[in-house]
């Protein structure tokens, strides 16, 4: 098994954390992994990404040209990215801020992850919704786990944070996958 | 248990869990996380070692005013018997190199890391392996060597900085640690190691107070006729037994390969993922990853098939290439596939090449 992930969105979004969520998570279950941020000028407001590659075995080079799924939180992303999926790939989009046409070489799931975020009280974690949406069509690492890395990461004192990180996160995984 | 952290986190680690005492550096992009990590962690680890030896002090972490100032502290510290350390990219790397000739030439131990980006120049914060003339070559002025080791994944960047320190008191000489910038920003898991430091070994020679004993002199001026070369031999003889002893490298797939692929650091992951590819297809293909690239490891290259052909691969325009071309001395045909300034070779164009070369 490997699986080639790019994640991309504006800077703010949180991004760097899903990929590092993910991260975490794969190495909790003992996996091979490699996480590599976009390390450039990256500001709040313009584009960051950040590759993340899970597998059975050694892991080549970090950087990804061809990508298993694309997690795309904003139209600049997409624009930037959607080059760089494999035929038959997986797009899983936030359609709150990026928009696309369906395209037979690849998988697409768009979910308005920005505005679920906003009814669970919090925008921030719209990419915990589509954490939620990825780990639903790929089920290459268990939600028991991402629990526990949240309840690792989160920072103490403030339970409010972990609890709507943990909604956000159920959202996700409900949403239609067909 | 294993923790997740970037290369530079894991060489910070690394280094004061081996007892680093002390660390001066200035910021530049791709390494920065080294600083922040030593800015947080030095002032509370206990692992420094106070100068009388008994007890132990707090580490001292300096955010320099340069990259001038930074080495040139790490020169002082290191004489006064401190495990010292600073860490740079490549620019930053150009502007430590009279400071690192000092160092060689007053047999001090340092670590110095180095996590290459781009250049010449200011050049761009890609990574690139194009200062490894400078590192194997003595960046600075006159005939001296550093150790330098080049980790390719995370735990190795770990372990082998805390090798970095051990050679470097063994030796007294400063070894880089060479990587570049996907090695320093990319995140792994880690196996901490969970040995207990041993204090630091008595430095007899260090200037720690000399009431009660004659004075350490501790410099590399030498006017006296003679003085300089008799130091000069001192540090060859001291080479000699470090390229007897200290080379290392991983070998792959060695005994049937009809092209064997030359790589270290992040390039080898590279021709790993190609060599992976090639081998289910049958193609007999092998791996030379060189981890100490001064000394150069000569001995892997002595294979007695005469119809294996060499492939050096590099974030770079044919520098590791010569030491290769050195090591094969003739013998056999030796390809070469670079690119640097942010190009990276890519497993297809490896595998296209190698189809091209069998």
């Amino acid at each position: 098994m490997i699986e080639r992930i790019i994640i991309a969105g504006s800077g703010g979004q949180g991004v760097m954390l899903l990929g590092k969520v993910l991260a975490q998570t794969a190495m909790l279950e003992g996996k091979q992994v490699t996480w590599f941020p976009a390390y450039g000028p990256e500001v709040r407001g313009g584009t960051s990404h950040c590759m993340v590659t899970i597998s059975d075995q050694e892991i080549g080079s970090p950087y990804i040209t061809e990508a298993d799924t694309l997690i795309i939180l904003n139209h600049p992303s997409l624009e930037k990215f959607k080059g760089m999926i494999k035929n038959k790939g997986l797009l899983i989009l936030n359609s709150s801020l990026a928009k696309i046409d369906a395209d037979v070489k690849k998988k697409i799931l768009q979910f308005p992850f920005t505005d679920i975020a906003i009814r669970l009280g919090n925008i921030k974690v719209a990419n915990m919704v589509a954490l939620g949406c990825f780990v639903a069509a790929k089920k290459i690492i268990k939600v028991k786990n991402i629990l526990k890395v949240f309840k690792s990461i989160a920072p103490t004192g403030n339970l409010k944070i972990l609890e709507v990180n943990q909604q956000a996160l159920k959202e996700g995984l409900r949403l239609n996958h067909d | 248990m294993k923790i997740l952290l970037s290369g530079n986190e894991a060489i910070a680690q690394g280094a004061i869990q081996a007892g680093c005492s002390f660390y001066a550096g200035y910021p530049i992009t791709p390494q920065n996380e080294i600083i922040a990590y030593m800015a947080k962690h030095m002032p509370s680890s206990r692992t420094g070692v106070c100068r009388t030896g008994k007890g132990q002090s707090q580490g001292v972490f300096i955010q320099a005013e340069s990259e001038l100032a930074a080495i040139n502290m790490v020169y002082g510290a290191s004489a006064a018997g401190a495990r010292a350390m600073t860490s740079s990219s490549s620019p930053g790397i150009s502007l430590m190199q009279e400071g690192i000739s000092y160092i060689a030439g007053s047999q001090l131990p340092a670590v110095i890391v180095n996590i290459m980006r781009g250049g010449p120049g200011l050049g761009n914060i890609a990574p690139a392996q194009s200062d490894y003339f400078q590192a194997t070559r003595s960046g600075g002025h006159g005939d001296y060597h550093l150790i330098v080791l080049a980790p390719a994944c995370v735990q190795e960047a770990y372990d082998l900085t805390q090798t970095g320190f051990d050679l470097a008191d063994r030796y007294r000489v400063p070894v880089m640690i060479l990587g570049d910038g996907i090695l320093g920003q990319m995140m792994e898991p880690v196996q901490l190691s969970t040995k207990k430091i041993k204090v630091s070994l008595a430095k007899s020679w260090a200037l720690d107070g000399c009431q009660g004993r004659k004075p350490n002199i501790i410099k590399s001026f030498f006017l006296r006729e003679g003085a300089l070369e008799d130091a000069n031999l001192k540090l060859q003889k001291n080479y000699a037994i470090i390229q007897q002893k200290e080379t290392r490298y991983e070998g792959l797939f060695l005994s049937d390969a009809k092209v064997i692929l030359v790589a270290y650091g992040t390039m080898a992951r590279i021709a790993k993922s190609a060599i992976s590819q090639l081998r289910s297809a049958g193609k007999k293909i092998g791996l030379i990853r060189p981890i100490s690239l001064w000394p150069f490891p000569q001995q892997p290259f002595s294979i007695k098939n005469s119809r294996v052909k060499y492939l050096v691969l590099e974030m770079s325009y044919g520098q590791m290439l010569e030491d290769v071309r050195l090591a094969v001395g003739g013998r056999r045909e030796v390809e070469f596939l670079g690119r640097s300034g942010g190009g990276v070779p890519s497993e297809e164009q490896i595998i296209n090449k190698v189809k091209k070369i069998l």
